[in-house]
């Protein structure tokens, strides 16, 4: 069921203990010295330990102005970037508290780990085109071009909250924490039946969310308005792991591994917007950038051929 | 436990002095029986127990700020219904609103909620807004998500407007209402939420954020021409 993922920790825990082993401090550069004590003695497991900092430390100036510019966008993706938003979506659904909350894939853990080799595109990636992936996928949108300024005060929103913090370190906190599998199969039955008590009171029971005043409050978890068929939120181990770490708000970790899978499967058994790669050939596109037992892409479920009549 | 020990003793008083002379002005008319209609139940009760209650929310249902009584006019009929409901039942409790839930049938609660929600929001008198970076503002549009607390707009809307039929409006209520409620949800005396989202979260709110958080909503303005569903 896992199989790439066994690949990707590798190459993430040998991308860490490179840097980890190396002679000179990468962070020596352009941050603040770290104390002693922290730097002789990682914690266990590898992961250090990060926060941000508070967001009253924002300075003034032109600097603090374009890290505000990040946040505001980071949290009214569509109002202050609207040329490249396609959906009802904001980077914050996703990543909560502005892109500071642990295990809600924060901004400082991942800003620190570019530029990558993703197997998504099979290249190294800078952390702006990381950011472009996102407005392309989980947007549904247009992916800025990389000198825009959308780009840039994200980068720089996103560096402001890593300062400090380790070059090319995995950080506790990191992404959402993985969920291990499940005893039974993921069940779209039992998902919706998790759905409806826990997830439909905000999302709405046939989960399109919840506007006011013609703005979403509570995003759409699939259908025209949601993340489309490239976005990582529709692979079930991504979801599963987001869904048991955050939601529902507030109650994180309310949910059993087994109610997360099944819950997962449900969101993620309903049609989105095309994958933008879509060849014109859902079975070769599903063997193209889908080929993991994580995407329902090109799998029928319950009668119905997923991607083959793709949210509008 | 009862509702009235949440609060400060001259506050319940003054409650029960509202509710005294919504039942001698009630008194003075026939009984209406189930049939009453929902306007009649709003200015004159049911003569059954049920005070007018227009005496405590207003003749427009704008509420009083100085007492805590909260607006009705423009919240959802569901919403209302089921907070009447919950009264009745217990797991919303008040010493005031209780027995008033219980002495009205429930084709009237249905009636008067739906009444009020039909109601145009009066305009509000402008409030002096509390600092934009204050305590309560950065509660409200940020959270502590330390402490798992989401912003209030997160479920509440933009300003505390309120959404659908469980997210009641803040904005606009009385600081001591949404005090009196966020008190209550933490001691227990309120346990009516959904997945007991208010109970827990609140938990984790001092007397002190609390305080500031009401201000901040209760100087939010409100669109006048909402009108509920």
């Amino acid at each position: 069921m896992m199989r790439r993922l066994p690949a990707l920790v590798l190459a993430t825990l040998a991308l860490g203990a490179c840097t980890d082993r190396s002679p000179t401090d990468a962070r020596a550069a352009d941050a603040p010295p770290a104390p002693a004590v922290a730097a002789s003695s990682p914690p266990p497991e590898g992961k250090r330990a990060f926060a941000p900092p508070p967001e009253s430390a924002i300075p003034a100036g032109p600097y603090g102005d374009m890290v505000r510019l990040g946040r505001e966008i980071f949290l009214h993706t569509r109002k202050n970037a609207p040329a490249y938003v396609g959906n009802g979506l904001a980077c914050v659904n996703c990543h909560l508290d502005a892109g500071r909350l642990a295990d809600s894939a924060p901004l400082w853990a991942a800003y620190g780990m570019y530029p990558k080799y993703r197997k998504k595109n099979d290249h190294v990636n800078s952390y702006g085109e990381r950011l472009q992936g996102c407005f392309r996928y989980s947007m549904n949108g247009k992916a800025p071009p990389l000198e825009d300024k959308v780009i840039l005060a994200l980068e720089t929103y996103s560096y402001w909250m890593a300062q400090g913090a380790p070059l090319g370190v995995a950080l506790e906190g990191a992404g959402y924490p993985r969920v291990p599998e499940p005893g039974r199969a993921p069940d779209y039955a039992r998902g919706q039946a998790v759905f409806q008590r826990d997830c439909a009171l905000c999302h709405g029971a046939d989960g399109q969310g919840q506007k006011v005043a013609g703005e979403y409050v509570f995003p759409p978890l699939w259908g025209p308005d949601s993340f489309n068929w490239g976005a990582g939120m529709h692979e079930l181990d991504k979801a599963a792991a987001f869904i048991r770490a955050n939601m529902p708000l507030s109650r994180g970790g309310s949910l059993s591994e087994q109610q997360a899978w099944d819950v997962a499967m449900f969101m993620d058994a309903h049609e989105r917007p095309q994958d933008p790669r879509y060849t014109g050939d859902l079975a070769a596109t599903r063997k193209a950038f889908h080929d993991t037992p994580m995407s329902l892409y090109g799998k029928r479920v319950n009668g119905r051929l997923l991607g083959a009549a793709p949210a509008r | 436990m009862p509702a009235g020990t949440t609060d400060a003793g001259c506050k319940v008083r003054l409650e029960w002095l509202c509710v005294l002379g919504g039942m001698l002005m009630a008194s003075g008319w026939p009984a209406l029986g189930n049939a009453a209609s929902a306007q009649a139940l709003a200015s004159q009760g049911n003569g059954r127990g049920a005070p007018p209650c227009q005496s405590c929310h207003g003749t427009d249902g704008g509420g009083q700020a100085a007492a805590g009584f909260p607006r009705l006019a423009g919240l959802d009929a569901a919403y209302l219904a089921r907070q009447l409901e919950d009264y009745a039942e217990g797991s919303r409790a008040s010493a005031v609103m209780q027995p008033i839930a219980r002495a009205l049938s429930a084709r009237e609660r249905d009636a008067v909620a739906g009444y009020y929600a039909q109601l145009p929001v009066a305009a509000m008198p402008a409030a002096p807004k509390p600092a934009a970076d204050g305590a309560g503002a950065t509660l409200a549009t940020r959270g502590r998500w330390s402490e798992q607390v989401p912003a209030c707009e997160q479920c509440h809307g933009p300003g505390g407007v309120g959404v659908g039929a469980h997210f009641p409006p803040l904005a606009g209520q009385p600081a001591a209402y949404i005090e009196s409620q966020l008190k209550a949800w933490q001691q227990g005396s309120r346990r009516n939420d959904p997945l007991e989202l208010m109970q827990h979260l609140s938990r984790a709110l001092s007397a002190e954020d609390i305080a500031a958080v009401a201000q901040w909503f209760a100087a939010q303005p409100l669109p006048a021409a909402k009108v509920g569903k």
